[in-house]
């Protein structure tokens, strides 16, 4: 579809939708509609329903985790329309003690895409029922996914051979964990100073180079 | 829970519950896998049965979690591309085809037509991988030994293909944001020619163990039927959703890297079952030999780079590396900081054989994704398995995963 059409889209959807719809917006040839929390169930229902939208299915429902944010979490609802050859994103923003509005009872499908976000991200789903934890193993603590999750974990197990069972032990490194991020002044890093730098700063009110030629 | 009386064979003196001839068989919990060879992989899926009908299938799975998507926030877009090949590691370069068209769409680059072309050959030369395996598993899932032994001499075939291109019979890293690594080793594209000339005796060969075999069919006709309407609720996709009369590819829908240039046939099942799903992925195989002959006449013709020319985002060639300082260093720095992709989001998805592969990336305009959702085939279809094998015997819920073409590597993630 073209980016036009897109626009249409969303804009007829924020029309149908009013104050439900915070933002409609079109980027890389995607329609992106962004829910408050409140009009959510009933936002995904109508895309589900209305003739011209009628997103017969979900893709997929994917948790972001911005801890920055004052709610943290963006739940995104990927739909997509096989009568009418579109796809529709739609996000709702949580935090860790708000519930977001379980889609089961529109898409059966949902109940295991919540189950996954509830596991890696702790975004609870009021009315889901068997928000049971699904990827990780059994009687796991945290929500792995989260950025303040550290990447190696906090528990490590092993086959205990007196015990004669699996047993979790506190992950010891051998060598410090280290995140090679590799940025540098060429491309990207351009506020961080270097040693040496300082020789090169001009003093406040000198003459600058291009003014002094 | 209700019992069930089931008859006794005759002369048998056993205990008699209500009529004669008759006995009480106790609801059970049974305990199916995850180291079941039906399982196909590590699945352990917990039934409550009435007999040997399944009243509730509850499927366990995550005992493949590898944290792919955590590993991947942590890694440049360049070190992340492996990590595809072992999402779904029976069709490797198909994982790769969505992580790759994802990162070009952030990027905002398109790949030159040769290099869009052998990804086509080897996205559809992967589909045959794929449903070689899944096929041949299935029929043996039902009792049939000789599609097994056949189908894996055949993939051994076209794993050698994954060899001579990228070095790997498996985990390929061949499909780069881009375009591909390198082009073809000469002589390759002459012997894919010479397998596809030689794919239709053993296709034939296939049908004849198990299109009208009496007792394939017996095990698979009229077992676990998705109606069109279910399917699309289920999120189903690929050959589970064809299976079920529900036209919709992709490849067709949506084309990516040129696939609209391509003349081919989408499938559909009409019946919903397991025979139906096992004609689509059939016919999908004779589709994909015809694209990969299409692909590879246009690659005779299409002559040229394989990968965008930007050194920004493609690293030089080993010996533009050995005389010029500028691409050494073009070199070091792709290798080491990656290159840096504009802030952003996108869904993308592939046909791939399983069915939609779709990868969420969000960008924050480092050399890292900030967070890539990788959305399974697998996923959906394994999450039916509760109400596709209500009903049915034990031994036909074997049956119905091995149809939903399962794959631990992706479900798992």
């Amino acid at each position: 579809m073209s980016d036009e059409a897109l626009k249409e889209l969303g804009d007829y959807i924020s029309g149908a939708l009013g104050a439900a719809v915070l933002k409609a917006e079109v980027a890389h040839g995607e329609l992106m509609v962004t829910l408050t929390r409140e009009g959510a169930l009933r936002g995904i229902q109508f895309l589900r329903d209305d003739s011209t939208t009628r997103c017969e299915m979900l893709a997929d429902i994917a948790g972001v985790d911005y801890p920055s944010r004052p709610e943290r979490f963006e739940v995104v609802y990927n739909l997509l329309s096989v009568k009418h050859n579109h796809r529709i994103r739609v996000k709702v923003s949580t935090d860790e003690d708000t519930p977001v509005a379980s889609i089961v009872s529109l898409y059966p499908v949902a109940g295991w895409f919540e189950r996954e976000a509830w596991d890696l991200y702790g975004i609870f789903f009021a009315d889901n029922p068997d928000l049971r934890r699904i990827l990780t193993d059994y009687g796991f603590e945290g929500h792995p996914l989260r950025k303040d999750f550290p990447l190696t974990g906090y528990v490590e197990l092993r086959y205990d051979e007196e015990q004669k069972r699996v047993v979790y032990e506190p992950v010891t490194l051998r060598q410090d964990f280290r995140s090679f991020d590799f940025l540098s002044p060429w491309e990207g890093m351009t506020d961080v100073q270097l040693p040496g730098d300082e020789k090169a700063v001009i003093p406040l009110g000198a003459p600058t180079p291009a003014a002094k030629r | 829970m209700a019992t069930t009386n089931v008859a006794t064979q005759t002369g048998a003196g056993i205990a008699v519950a209500g009529q004669p001839g008759e006995v009480q068989i106790k609801p059970l919990t049974m305990n199916f896998g995850p180291q079941h060879p039906a399982a196909h992989g590590v699945l352990r899926l917990v039934m409550e049965m009435d007999g040997e009908i399944v009243e509730r299938a509850d499927p366990h799975i995550g005992l493949l979690h590898r944290g792919t998507e955590k590993l991947i926030e942590y890694k440049t877009y360049t070190q992340a591309t492996p990590y595809f090949d072992r999402l779904d590691y029976v069709s490797p370069m198909s994982m790769e085809h969505t992580w790759v068209l994802s990162v070009e769409k952030l990027l905002g680059i398109v790949p030159p037509k040769r290099g869009q072309y052998i990804r086509v050959l080897y996205a559809e030369l992967t589909r045959v991988l794929n449903h070689l395996l899944n096929l041949t598993t299935f029929a043996l899932d039902v009792g049939a030994l000789t599609p097994a032994l056949w189908g894996f001499e055949e993939r051994e075939k076209l794993m050698e293909f994954y060899e001579r291109v990228s070095g790997a019979r498996m985990h390929a890293n061949y499909f780069r944001p881009g375009g591909v690594n390198l082009d073809l080793p000469a002589g390759l594209a002459d012997d894919i020619f010479e397998y596809t000339e030689r794919f239709p005796k053993f296709y034939n060969d296939l049908e004849t163990l198990l299109t009208e075999n009496r007792v394939f069919k017996q095990r698979t006709v009229d077992i676990g039927v998705v109606s069109a309407a279910d399917a699309l609720a289920w999120g189903f996709s690929g050959p589970m959703l064809r299976g079920s009369n529900v036209a919709w590819d992709l490849r067709k829908a949506q084309p990516y890297d040129s696939y609209e240039e391509f003349d081919f046939d989408i499938p559909v099942g009409l019946t919903g079952d397991c025979y139906a799903r096992y004609l689509v992925r059939m016919e999908e195989m004779k589709q994909s030999i015809s694209i990969m002959r299409q692909a590879l006449d246009k690659l005779s013709k299409t002559p040229g780079p394989v990968k965008v020319n930007d050194r920004k985002v493609t690293p030089p060639s080993r010996g533009e590396m050995k005389r010029s300082m500028e691409s050494l260093i073009h070199h070091f720095k792709l290798y080491t900081e990656g290159y840096h992709v504009p802030a952003g989001e996108t869904y993308t998805a592939t046909e791939s054989p399983k069915g939609e592969l779709g990868v969420y990336l969000v960008s924050d305009g480092t050399n890292r994704p900030y967070r890539c959702k990788i959305r399974p085939t697998g996923f959906s279809h394994l999450q039916a398995m509760d109400f596709m094998s209500k009903g049915h015997m034990l031994a036909d819920a074997v049956a119905i995963i091995g149809s939903m073409d399962i794959v631990f590597g992706e479900i798992d993630r």
